[in-house]
């Protein structure tokens, strides 16, 4: 079929096309070149300068074999579907409440957004301080009188991700409200008077007419929450960095202390290749639904 | 008004060069604790004084931080004149790779190899018989602090060594308080089971493991017998909540906690919290059992630079950072023990002349930076946070870890 292509169509938008030209050289050189680069190298024993002997997938062996690694695994799924569930299912709750023409929904988003405008370090601090039994919530209520209240989760690896979890789902809830707000006031004024008309309740209406229709904003939700998650990071370096022990470490904290602290950088390759390989698995779905859809469409 | 500016930028750059030995030198280091800045500051007075110009360059965080904020510099062609790393392995690639001054002529000009005391801190500088690193000072992490506050209130002496502190603990803890403090860090624990290894192990089970590399040593029975008391102390400090080492080191000056293992920068903790050594806390080098203490600590390396002017001044700076002035100023400041022994420590307080009177006995061993890979030392640091968090893993189960870890690194 290529071959066929007439020349004029190769030419068109010429323009267009070389403007093109840098950006797509920093997309290979950059970023497929980096991955390619840190790909190759996860199959060496390079300590902590790159070096190209080659031991096959020793680091990969290694990396399973590792209790650490096994430990993040396990904490990234926990972490990740919770955060998942409540961040979609807050989220859009919120959104919803805040499209009944409330007074005041400009404020009220303002607050509710504040939280993502600040890093997940801050976020950390600051919930480790609220969490923290000598500081906080524990500490207030005991003052006001019940001394027998507990609340640590933070120091005991049966919780800790919890506690983790509380933080992240206030940072991030209030991003995920505002983009399915959006999503629910591009749907049509038209739709709802056709709904009424019909007679369908409220929440049939959104549950089988407005959901449906937002599809391509959930997903979008989505990938972003996803690989917000797999990267997660700064906010358990700020809150616990990875304790108590290792009940809280995530797999971007290994890469992290194996390529730059244990200065052995073939293992935090090998490492950061799986977090990659994690990515494409989130991605390829979206993308072939994003863009796959469109053909059909 | 722009031009001028750039004019007098222009004149002040062509200036420069003839101001006479005033170098700029960047260096870097992650002392940035009160008692440390203190310290950094009389290295930085002792090198101004010689007419070049030491420019600061603290990395906040610690040194797992300033580590890899320094290598990267370093490998990415930015380097700085001189930079703090523990001796050891830390910098032995960049050495390898050519990317260190070679201080063999400073060295001979000053006499190292015979003033610096113990001669294993210079051997750890030296790779290929080339020297690349000025050692500044010895930090041992050895040691036991215990608050003698809590026993007098329960009544019984003081320990005088780990086992006794063991078998005071169920007193300790009927009377509500922490038996041990241990922040909930993975090095803190790393530290710990190292001063355990020594203290009740012994030398030469250390030897035999970490220098002789010996493997059925490490799998032995007197090796299960450390992972014992390491289990011992983790049921002691299973009450303890506090993340940073100062903050575990508080409770014990508080005297909420009876006793803390931690290495010898704990007692700037108590000296700024007013205590006296021997009357309000004690302290046990070798946790009171076998009295040895590694000598771990910093020196600096000296990036290669294509400069002649900065090379001539690292290596001003690396013979100044030796010499004895230097040595006696930053060590009172730091705490920490000189590099040579031939210096007159007289502003010392008693913990210091303990450790003094060990290095001065011969009773010391390389540190673990510098018989392990930090590769090794990491992994060691996973499994040690893995066994101490909790009960369940057992001393059997954590020292077949520790072989296979080791392994790794032969």
């Amino acid at each position: 079929m290529a071959g066929t292509v007439p020349k004029r169509r190769r030419f068109r938008n010429i323009n267009a096309k070389i403007a093109a030209i840098p950006m797509v050289a920093t997309t290979l050189v950059v970023f497929v070149g980096g991955t390619l680069w840190t790909i190759l190298y996860s199959f060496t024993s390079s300590k902590l300068l790159p070096k190209l002997n080659f031991v096959g997938l020793d680091q990969y062996e290694r990396l399973w074999g590792s209790s650490r690694w096994l430990t993040s695994i396990h904490n990234l799924m926990i972490y990740g579907i919770l955060a998942l569930v409540f961040t979609m299912v807050v989220g859009f709750l919120l959104a919803v409440l805040m499209d009944q023409k409330i007074r005041f929904e400009d404020t009220f988003r303002t607050i509710m957004l504040y939280p993502f405008a600040l890093s997940f370090i801050v976020t950390g601090l600051v919930w480790q301080w609220i969490l923290n039994p000598d500081l906080g919530i524990q500490h207030i209520i005991r003052e006001m009188g019940w001394t027998s209240f507990a609340f640590d989760p933070l120091n005991n690896p049966e919780t800790v991700l919890y506690g983790l979890l509380i933080a992240g789902l206030w940072q991030g809830t209030g991003f995920v409200m505002c983009i399915l707000l959006a999503g629910l006031r591009g749907i049509d004024e038209d739709i709802w008077k056709a709904a009424r008309v019909d007679g369908i309740p409220r929440w049939k209406t959104y549950v089988f007419i407005v959901i449906p229709m937002m599809r391509p904003v959930f997903i979008t939700t989505l990938v972003i929450v996803a690989s917000g998650i797999i990267k997660l990071y700064d906010l358990v370096v700020a809150q616990t960095s990875g304790g108590p022990g290792t009940a809280s470490q995530v797999p971007a904290m290994y890469v992290y202390a194996y390529m730059f602290q244990a200065q052995n950088l073939g293992q935090g390759f090998a490492a950061s290749t799986m977090m990659l390989l994690s990515v494409l698995i989130v991605l390829i779905p979206w993308a072939y639904l994003e863009f796959g859809g469109n053909k059909r469409g | 008004m722009r031009t001028l500016k750039l004019a007098a930028g222009l004149l002040a750059s062509v200036a420069l060069p003839t101001v006479a030995l005033a170098t700029d030198l960047e260096v870097t280091h992650w002392w940035t604790s009160g008692g440390e800045a203190a310290a950094v500051a009389e290295l930085a007075k002792a090198f101004n004084a010689g007419g070049d110009n030491w420019v600061d360059g603290a990395i906040a965080g610690g040194g797992d931080t300033a580590r890899p904020v320094m290598i990267s510099r370093i490998t990415g062609g930015d380097p700085m004149g001189a930079t703090q790393f523990n001796h050891g392995q830390q910098a032995l690639e960049l050495v390898q790779a050519g990317l260190m001054q070679d201080l063999t002529d400073v060295a001979e000009a000053n006499n190292w190899k015979e003033i610096i005391y113990p001669p294993s801190l210079l051997d750890a500088c030296t790779v290929d018989g080339k020297i690349y690193c000025a050692p500044v000072n010895i930090h041992s992490p050895e040691w036991l602090w215990l608050s003698n506050k809590v026993y007098e209130d329960l009544g019984i002496p003081v320990p005088t060594n780990w086992n006794e502190f063991v078998a005071s603990a169920p007193q300790v803890e009927a009377a509500g308080k922490i038996p041990l403090a241990l922040g909930n860090q993975n090095w803190q624990s790393n530290l710990a089971f190292g001063a355990l290894t020594i203290g009740v192990g012994g030398l030469d089970l250390w030897k035999k493991v970490n220098i002789d590399k010996d493997m059925d040593a490490a799998a032995g029975p007197e090796m299960l017998v450390v992972f014992q008391a390491a289990a011992d102390a983790r049921k002691l400090a299973a009450k303890s909540t506090v993340q940073d080492w100062n903050q575990a080191t508080n409770l014990v000056i508080t005297d909420q906690a009876a006793g803390q293992i931690m290495g010898d920068w704990a007692q700037g903790e108590f000296q700024v919290a007013g205590e006296v050594a021997g009357k309000d806390y004690t302290c046990l080098p070798g946790l009171g059992l076998n009295e040895y203490i590694s000598t771990g600590g910093d020196a600096f390396y000296f990036p290669v630079n294509k400069d002649p002017e900065i090379t001539a001044a690292q290596k001003r700076l690396a013979a100044e950072l030796v010499s004895p002035e230097v040595q006696v100023a930053f060590n009172l400041k730091k705490g920490s023990l000189p590099i040579r022994g031939d210096v007159d420590l007289a502003a010392a307080n008693d913990c210091m002349k303990k450790g003094l009177k060990i290095l001065a006995g011969g009773n010391i061993v390389p540190a673990g930076d510098m018989v392990w890979s930090p590769d090794v030392q990491t992994q060691l640091g996973d499994l040690q946070a893995e066994f101490w968090k909790g009960q369940e893993m057992t001393p059997e189960e954590a020292q077949a870890r520790y072989v296979e870890i080791l392994k790794s690194g032969l």
